[in-house]
């Protein structure tokens, strides 16, 4: 149900009339408020060649934004590929048969979706520095991505227990009917079909890992926010560097986001599973 | 431990953590209604500004938003958000960051309120409407308090994860938690495991409480049906 059809009927005259000075204002508002920003930057002497034009240079590219987006990625997809083989673990362990095991992944599960994911990086980083007396660059990377799987593989370990929950029981009682046991169940009936239905929340898990790759400026790992901190310094031209760094973010988890509505659509149309198919949502709030 | 925690004031952390959390959490609340409401409006520029303002924010790192109000925000656009006096800069970055918490949480805000809108039945808009309710009558009066309680799981959510995220304002020095933390650790690496325990289970406190509140008071506002 969209909200927009559950609030006005089809408008009338009057209706149309008021709408449009409506839009006239609200046009109003929107240019007010871009002119405004436009104007502060023009003020603060930000629009200016100086300041644009060091972002289009091949130098730019090649020793801030390239290394910096490549450090991003490359953090983001060790921790997408690491925490979705945690998740299907710690997922296995919480729906297993032995008492002891299931309490231990759901202490674990619990634990790392209520610590928040910079503590866990703070204390992956600290201790490879300080304990094991790391050097160099390893140690921030560990850091970002050790930190990202704990948090996401708990995450997505609850993403797929609701899929398996969400599918009929059916499925499970037709399982052991014809002689499986009960993992074997989980593994090859139950938990496939939990996947495909809960594909769109876990390609939207992606966008939260790539987004908490920026954690790692704290933690000084040369990612993507680190280099665009890095190029306004040295071109002077903090405002246009951090504009374009949101940019690339901000296109980057738009063009993931786009990747779950569009399997979100798909699979609701030809889906081989018997559960819900998800919303294209976070599998948490971050 | 005790003595960690009186020797880096680790309390007086946690209540930034606190005062953090209370007044992002108001600030987000206000502002993500208010697009909602845009998003919600009949009008088509209206709407399309709060879906850009929530693609937006949803779409950038928390941190990039943090440091950018230091960095570019204050310090190359000026804006002002503090008086000159000894705690100038302690104000100014409390102040920023709070800000900067506002408007990222006030996307997912938003996104809460509108989810909760979606578990109104038709026929409460189609009823008000044919009593002759106008938009914002409708709004005030039928879809907002409903909205509001079918939203609380979503809310709460936010809210749980504005504690989290409260802790990546040590970007721009604000001493809270994890500040403290990084603080606590770099003098007394000795300690690291306790020091991890320690803000762990401040975590754990700060949330759990949340989390079961919530749980409770989705089921007691819920709109019976």
């Amino acid at each position: 149900m969209s909200a927009q059809a559950i609030l006005f009927d089809a408008p009338g005259p009057k209706t149309r009339q008021r709408h449009l000075i409506w839009t006239a204002l609200g046009s109003l508002f929107v240019f007010g408020v871009a002119a405004g920003v436009l104007w502060i930057l023009w003020d603060k002497g930000q629009i200016t060649p100086d300041k644009w034009a060091p972002i289009f240079t091949f130098a730019a590219w090649k020793q801030y934004f390239v290394p910096g987006i490549q450090a991003t990625l490359v953090a983001a997809l060790v921790a997408i590929v690491a925490s979705f083989a945690l998740g299907l673990i710690l997922a296995m362990g919480r729906m297993s048969d032995l008492r002891v095991l299931r309490i231990i992944c759901t202490v674990v599960i619990e634990f790392f979706r209520a610590v928040p994911v910079l503590i866990m990086m703070l204390f992956v980083f600290f201790m490879l520095v300080y304990t094991f007396r790391m050097r160099g660059g390893t140690a921030p990377f560990l850091g970002v991505v050790v930190g990202l799987i704990c948090y996401n593989g708990a995450v997505i370990a609850e993403v797929v227990r609701n899929g398996v929950a969400s599918l009929p029981k059916g499925q499970r009682e037709a399982g052991l009917s014809i002689g499986l046991s009960s993992s074997e169940v989980r593994r090859m009936i139950l938990v496939p079909q939990a996947l495909t239905a809960m594909m769109p929340t876990l390609v939207s898990q992606v966008v939260v890992i790539l987004k908490d790759t920026a954690l790692g400026y704290i933690i000084l790992y040369p990612e993507l926010l680190n280099s665009v901190r890095q190029m306004g310094s040295r071109f002077g031209n903090m405002t246009v560097a951090f504009t374009a760094g949101a940019v690339a973010f901000i296109f980057l988890n738009w063009c993931i986001s786009k990747v779950a509505e569009w399997l979100e659509r798909r699979l609701q149309r030809r889906g081989h599973t018997a559960g819900r198919i998800a919303e294209a949502e976070p599998g948490d709030v971050d | 431990m005790l003595e960690l925690i009186e020797r880096f004031d680790f309390f007086s952390a946690v209540w930034m953590t606190v005062k953090l959390t209370l007044w992002a959490a108001l600030g987000s609340l206000i502002l993500g209604t208010f697009i909602a409401v845009l998003r919600l409006s009949p009008i088509k520029v209206l709407q399309w500004a709060g879906s850009t303002y929530v693609t937006v924010f949803r779409n950038t790192p928390l941190t990039v938003v943090v440091v950018a109000a230091n960095l570019v925000i204050w310090n190359q656009l000026g804006l002002e958000v503090a008086a000159r006096n000894a705690t100038y800069l302690d104000d100014t970055n409390f102040r920023l960051a709070i800000l900067a918490l506002v408007a990222y949480h006030a996307a997912f805000v938003c996104e809460a309120i509108r989810s909760g809108v979606n578990t109104i039945p038709v026929g409460q808009a189609e009823a008000a409407r044919s009593i002759g309710l106008t938009f914002g009558q409708n709004l005030r009066h039928i879809i907002l308090p409903q909205a509001f309680r079918g939203a609380v799981t979503p809310l709460g959510n936010v809210l749980i994860a504005l504690t989290k995220n409260t802790t990546v304002v040590t970007a721009i020095g604000v001493a809270q938690v994890s500040h403290a933390m990084r603080r606590m650790i770099e003098f007394r690496s000795d300690v690291l495991f306790t020091v991890f325990g320690l803000v762990a289970l401040t975590f754990i406190v700060l949330t759990l409480p949340l989390g079961i509140l919530t749980g409770w008071a989705s089921e007691k506002l819920a709109v019976k049906r």
